[in-house]
Formats: C-alpha cells, sequence, structure tokens
C-alpha cells in the first residue's frame, strides 16, 4: 500500500509542518517515507509545494508521478488546483477555502470553486475562520490535517492523533489539547462532506 | 545502527561527523547550505569543536580545507554549484597539489534553476580536474559515501568532488546510521614543498602523475560500492545507463521492471569496461542523467561510431530542465496518463520581498531619484534584493553573478553610462564586492555602490553575514573618501534624508558607498520569538 502526498500552499504559511506531523505518524507506524521540500527563493510568498510518499514497501523515486498523487492537501484554494494534473483519478484534494491573494491577478472565486465543482473528490474547509473561531490562530494548519485524516488510508486517525502530541510534546500540554482539539474539529468538518 | 530522517543534506553532515572531520568551511548557497547547518548544531560536532563558521566565499573555503587537509585533518567545503566557479582556481589546482588528510568537495547543483542562475552540471569540474566524482542516488548512499570518499582521498591522495542535486539536497528519507563516530582524523602534518609548491617544475611532474592515474581511478569507479550492473532476462532489450538519481526515476517505473539492462553509476570517471557491456548486450542506450549531458556526450567516444544513444542531446528527454519521473517514464515508452487538466484560472504566484523588508524601502528611495535620470541604469547582485527586478518595484537591469553589480557598474560607467549605480547586499559585497570595489576607487569611477545592509544572509536562511559591522572600515579602507561613506537607515519615515543623499552622490564624480542598515525582517522576528521563548521558560 502507498500513499503519495502533495502539500501545498504559499510560503511562510506551514505546508512543512503538516508534512513533519505526518512523517512522524508514518515513522512511528514503520512506514517508508520520503519527503521532498523545497528551499530558497520560492519561501519568499511564492507558491510552495512538498512531495510526500508513504509506502509499506520502498519507494525508489523523491518526486510523485504526474496522474499518480493519492491527494493534494492545500493550504490555498488556487494552489490545491495547481498541481490537479498530479492527482489520480480517484484522488482526493482537501483543502482550506481560505484564499490568500497577495498577486494583483487573482482569480475570481466563483471561477475557483466552479473548478472544485468539476472534481470527484474533493473536501474544502475554511480552516482560517474555524481557527479564528476557536481562538486557534496558529492551528489552521492542524484542522487542515485533522480534516485529510479521513481519507489517509495509510494512518489511521489514532496514529495521526498521537503523532501531534509527540510533535508539540516540548511546548507543553496546553499546546498540545489546544492542537489536538484543532485536530478533532477538522476531522469533525470533513464528515458532512 | 539507528535509523534517522535525513535530508540529503543532513545524511552528508551527519556521515561527515561520522567520519572524523576536522571541520566544514562553506558558504552558504541554496540546495547546499543545510550540510553546514547540520554540522553546526550538532552536539558532537560542538563537543569536539569542529569547524563550521561561514567563510567569506567558496574560494576562501576550498582553500581553507586543503589548508586542513596539509595539516592532517579530515574536511568537507560544501557550496552550491555556481560557487565552485568562485573557488575553481583552488579547486582544480587541489588536484595537482593532492591531499594529506581527506578531502571531499561537495557541490549541489540547481537543475531546473530553482534557486539560481544556471544549471551547470559540476561533474564536468570533476573530469576538468582529473578528480574522482562521487554521485550518491539517495540520502542513505550519501551517508555511506562520506567513510568511503575519505578512505578514497586518502588512499589516492586526491580531493574527491561529491556532486548532488537539489531533490536529493532538499528531500528527507530514513537512514541508517553509526551509533558512534570514528576519532577525528590526526595524520602527520604534510612536508613537502616540491609536492606543495606549484612552481611549473613541481606542477609538470605532478600533472603528468595524474594524468597517469587515471587508468587507475577508472578501475575504482568500476568496483564502486553502488555502482552495479542489472541485466534484464531479455536478449538485447534497450540499456540504461542511470547516474546518481536518475536511477531512482527509471526504477519508478514498475512496468518496465526487467525489461532494460540497467547500469547505475556513482562514480566517475565512468567505468568505461561496464559501459561497453551494456553496449554489447543492448540495443541501443539510453542516458538518464540529471543536469547536463555529461556521461551522453562521453560514452559514444568508448563505442562503435554508429552504436545508438539516446539522452538529453537526441530530445528523448527534455534538454534542459532537471529530471522527473514523468519524463524518465517517457523516455522509456510508458508516458504516465493525466486524469486533470490545470485550470486556466492558474496563474503564477512570484516569490517576492517581505512586508517590512528593508530592501523595500532602498528601491522605493531609489526609483524616486532614478526617476529623474531617464539614463541611469541599476546594476543589481544576487540575494533576495534581486526580486526587486519583479513588480511592483521593477528596479533593476542586471543582475550576473556575485559581485557583478560593482564591477558591471564600474565599466559601464566608463564607457559613459551615468548615472551608473550598484546595488549589492552586504554578504555579497564580503563574498565578492570588495575587490571590484578596489578597482572603481583606483579608477575613480563615477558610480553610486549602494551596500543594502540587513546584518545577515537572508536568502538562504538568515546566516551569519562575514562583514557584519565592519562596512565602513572596509569601505575607508580600500580608499572611499569619507565624505561619501554614508550610512541612512531604510524606513518609510526616512524617504527624504535617503533620497537626498542618493541625489548628493550621484553627483559625485568618483566613487560614493551608502549603506542603508536595518535588520532583515526574519532574522528579527525569529530573534524576538526566541526571546520571547526564554522569558516564558
Amino acid at each position: 500500500m502507498k500513499q503519495d502526498i502533495i502539500l501545498s500552499g504559499v510560503g511562510g504559511q506551514g505546508i512543512l509542518s503538516i508534512a513533519t506531523m505526518i512523517g512522524e505518524a508514518a515513522t512511528q507506524a514503520g512506514l517508508t517515507l520520503k519527503q521532498a521540500e523545497v528551499h530558497g527563493m520560492s519561501q519568499r510568498g511564492g507558491d510552495v509545494q512538498s512531495n510526500l510518499r508513504l509506502s509499506d514497501g520502498e519507494i525508489a523515486s523523491d518526486l510523485i508521478t504526474a496522474g499518480t498523487a493519492d491527494m493534494i492537501l492545500s493550504l490555498e484554494p488556487m494552489e490545491a488546483l495547481r498541481y490537479l494534473p498530479y492527482l489520480n483519478k480517484d484522488g482526493w484534494v482537501i483543502t482550506s477555502s481560505s484564499p490568500f491573494k497577495n498577486i494583483p491577478n487573482y482569480p475570481d472565486d466563483e471561477a475557483l470553486k466552479a473548478d472544485f465543482r468539476t472534481l470527484p473528490h474533493v473536501v474544502t474547509v475554511d480552516v482560517e475562520a474555524m481557527a479564528k473561531e476557536h481562538s486557534m490562530p496558529k492551528c489552521a494548519n492542524v484542522i487542515l490535517l485533522g480534516a485529510a485524516a479521513r481519507y489517509l488510508k495509510i494512518l489511521s486517525v489514532e496514529q495521526l492523533r498521537a503523532s501531534i502530541a509527540r510533535v508539540f510534546g516540548s511546548k507543553g500540554e496546553a499546546v498540545v489539547e489546544m492542537n489536538q482539539r484543532a485536530f478533532d474539529l477538522g476531522y469533525a468538518a470533513s464528515e458532512s462532506k | 545502527m539507528e535509523k534517522k530522517l535525513l535530508l540529503g543534506d543532513e545524511a552528508i553532515a551527519l556521515g561527515a561527523i561520522h567520519a572524523g572531520i576536522r571541520g566544514v568551511y562553506a558558504y552558504p548557497g541554496t540546495p547546499s547550505t543545510e550540510i553546514t547547518e547540520y554540522i553546526q548544531r550538532h552536539p558532537l560536532a560542538r563537543e569536539r569543536g569542529l569547524h563550521s563558521t561561514w567563510c567569506a566565499n567558496e574560494k576562501t573555503a576550498v582553500e581553507a580545507a586543503l589548508g586542513v587537509s596539509y595539516a592532517g585533518g579530515r574536511v568537507i567545503a560544501c557550496m552550491k554549484h555556481v560557487g565552485l566557479n568562485v573557488a575553481a582556481d583552488a579547486f582544480v589546482n587541489s588536484a595537482i597539489t593532492g591531499v594529506n588528510g581527506g578531502m571531499i568537495v561537495i557541490v549541489a547543483d540547481d537543475p531546473s534553476m530553482h534557486s539560481s542562475q544556471n544549471e551547470q552540471d559540476s561533474r564536468f569540474y570533476g573530469k576538468f580536474s582529473l578528480m574522482p566524482v562521487l554521485e550518491p542516488s539517495t540520502q542513505q548512499e550519501a551517508y555511506d559515501m562520506m567513510e568511503y570518499g575519505f578512505e578514497l582521498s586518502e588512499r589516492e591522495k586526491l580531493p574527491v568532488l561529491m556532486r548532488i542535486v537539489m531533490r536529493l539536497a532538499h528531500s528527507r528519507a530514513a537512514v541508517e546510521v553509526k551509533e558512534t563516530a570514528r576519532e577525528v582524523q590526526a595524520l602527520p602534518c604534510a612536508k613537502d614543498p616540491a609536492g606543495w609548491v606549484l612552481l611549473p617544475a613541481n606542477s609538470r611532474r605532478k600533472y603528468a602523475a595524474l594524468v597517469e592515474q587515471q587508468p587507475r581511478l577508472e578501475e575504482l569507479a568500476l568496483h564502486a560500492p553502488y555502482t552495479r550492473y542489472e541485466p534484464s532476462a531479455e536478449v538485447k532489450p534497450v540499456g540504461i545507463l542511470a547516474c546518481g538519481i536518475g536511477y531512482n526515476y527509471v526504477k519508478e517505473v514498475k512496468e518496465a521492471a526487467g525489461k532494460f539492462n540497467l547500469l547505475k553509476v556513482t562514480q566517475y570517471p565512468l567505468p568505461v569496461e561496464l559501459v561497453r557491456r551494456l553496449a554489447a548486450e543492448s540495443r541501443e542506450i539510453l542516458v538518464v542523467e540529471d543536469g547536463q549531458p555529461f556521461a551522453e556526450e562521453i560514452i559514444p567516444g568508448m563505442l562503435s561510431a554508429d552504436y545508438p544513444v539516446k539522452g538529453r542531446l537526441t530530445g528523448d528527454l527534455p534538454r534542459t530542465g532537471e529530471l522527473t519521473p514523468d519524463s524518465v517514464a517517457t523516455a522509456m515508452g510508458f508516458r504516465p496518463e493525466r486524469y486533470f487538466d490545470l485550470p486556466k484560472e492558474v496563474v503564477s504566484r512570484p516569490p517576492a520581498l517581505c512586508q517590512g523588508c528593508g530592501h523595500r524601502d532602498v528601491y522605493t528611495a531609489l526609483n524616486e531619484v532614478v526617476k529623474e535620470y531617464p539614463e541611469a541604469r541599476v546594476f543589481a547582485d544576487i540575494g533576495c534584493y534581486t526580486l526587486g527586478a519583479l513588480p511592483p518595484f521593477r528596479a533593476i537591469d542586471t543582475c550576473l553573478d556575485m559581485g557583478a553589480s560593482i564591477t558591471m557598474a564600474k565599466g559601464a560607467a566608463d564607457a559613459g553610462v551615468f548615472p551608473a549605480i550598484a546595488v549589492i547586499g552586504d554578504s555579497t559585497f564580503t563574498h565578492s564586492g570588495m575587490t571590484g570595489l578596489l578597482d572603481a576607487v583606483n579608477d575613480k569611477a563615477q558610480i553610486t555602490v549602494v551596500i543594502s545592509d540587513n546584518l545577515t544572509t537572508a536568502m538562504t536562511g538568515g546566516q551569519d553575514s562575514a562583514g557584519t559591522n565592519k562596512f565602513e572600515a572596509i569601505c575607508l579602507g580600500l580608499g572611499v573618501e569619507p565624505e561619501h561613506v554614508r550610512v541612512v537607515v531604510p524606513l518609510p519615515k526616512n524617504m527624504e534624508e535617503i533620497t537626498r543623499i542618493l541625489r548628493e552622490e550621484i553627483e559625485y564624480k568618483g566613487v560614493s558607498v551608502i549603506i542603508p542598515r536595518r535588520e532583515c525582517i526574519q532574522t528579527l522576528n525569529r530573534k524576538l520569538k526566541q526571546k520571547k521563548a526564554e522569558k516564558k521558560s
């Protein structure tokens, strides 16, 4: 079994911390993992992506082949669409619905929504609004991870939840609790879709 | 053995520490920076007092590294591919002097130019210098090749070039690592002026010996630990010669398993005997290599004139850009199917200078003044401030290499351009700008140099900058007149002062230096966060 995930967003949004949490869970579960990251110039507010590959067997390439990704997990809606050519025909798109508009020609909201409607498997969650509503401004990425948990077949929800405790463990119990609550909120939000 | 999740860069760093290095010498450059940063943070490296502070540039790094080797220590020098151009004089000649303690020069190439100005392939430098070259395909191989590389270097008395590409440098995987490190290597210091003084008489002798050593290096490549030939059971199939991470993309095509003769190459000079065997047992050869067509250009010389060799030169793989699993699968006849198109709404999102960055205020001021001089040209340099080329600023006219802002401005001024303005960052100035400034001072060139000082090497993530607190003294020492070294604080509230000083110095008929100085917003925020965290605990 394998799970190829494209993580995407805008430089500075924190896609690598999502990768860290999934990676930690995968390592604990004894899975093989490869994760290609983007460092350098593009981190300055440009589009960023990371290829995260999990498998119970060997993984050859650090990069995901077009048409084979099982999931696009994105902190920004337009950035989710950018990687559609990589998605396999049964793949899932899990994305934040809050646009990050730092360019003058950002597409029309309705046009983006129309694009999402053409996809067979998509979950959009307004993680920014949820984070604000629950007074956890730094937890948008964990909410998104919670929303993805149901569809990340290779890892159980419990395994992911436990990895949050380990990743945030050094920051104290309150931080762990808040992030697990964020994870649960995301998980619940993905149910109704 | 213990398993660790490591970037390719980190695997190299840990491999070097475990192989008993005395230190690392480097200048930051994507995608190589994390090698040195890992060593800077590593507890054992700290305990052992291994050298890991940043060097002024790649040339000083390679020279200092060779000094460590001379003294009997093991050492690495790290840089990005274009950094090797800066270090080339030292690098190429180090193959003639040879080494004492093991020395590995690690160069990270950036095919597709994710963060670079070109996609030159460092393997050409290895061949040019007649040096052994290692090219790992995985993070594990990168780790293992450090000990192997040092042994190779010490046995052959030659520096070794390790060439990696961005995808290996910046990709994470589990690596099995040793639990104990070798003692820090301490061979007796070299003492052989005839071997180390490159006077023509010595060089001729040493160069002839280096040429004579080549067949042996080729033999070593044949038995390199990760180089291997995987023959297919089929009769005369297509053969694939895969270098470094190219091998991974070939293996990724599951439908093709066993259908090709596959030769994996991880060490150069190319193992001729294996290449000839691959050719004899295959009907044609497809060369899969990341970067430029290096092996593809060489192997026809090993084979009969009409033997078909395919790759980047024949268009079977794209001539430019990094390899991808898609392009390799397609070249092997297994084009991947795509199910969803890129929606037409998706537009590009280029990187930009951070909000609150001092470079922004520098460009705002510069644009206002430059408007008054329709013939003005702004010669810029390598760093975050190169982003001043993009909207909304569109403030710069050139960017060539590290340091070229000052020297191109000087040449243009010599040829009559006025105003000729150079924009250079603090770290780039000490890397390669200082010598050019001396040229300008000696010729009393009419140029205005802006050293936009944010107290760090920001583009690569905020490393220490060699000239911090020394810029006025450096400029004065090089002969810039004291009244034409001006320091300003780039903030919107100081706009009037900055533009006035720019106008005054543009009109001065000689070299003037303006230093807008304000800390990088990224490193400042990081420090504030750290302080806050310290207060809490």
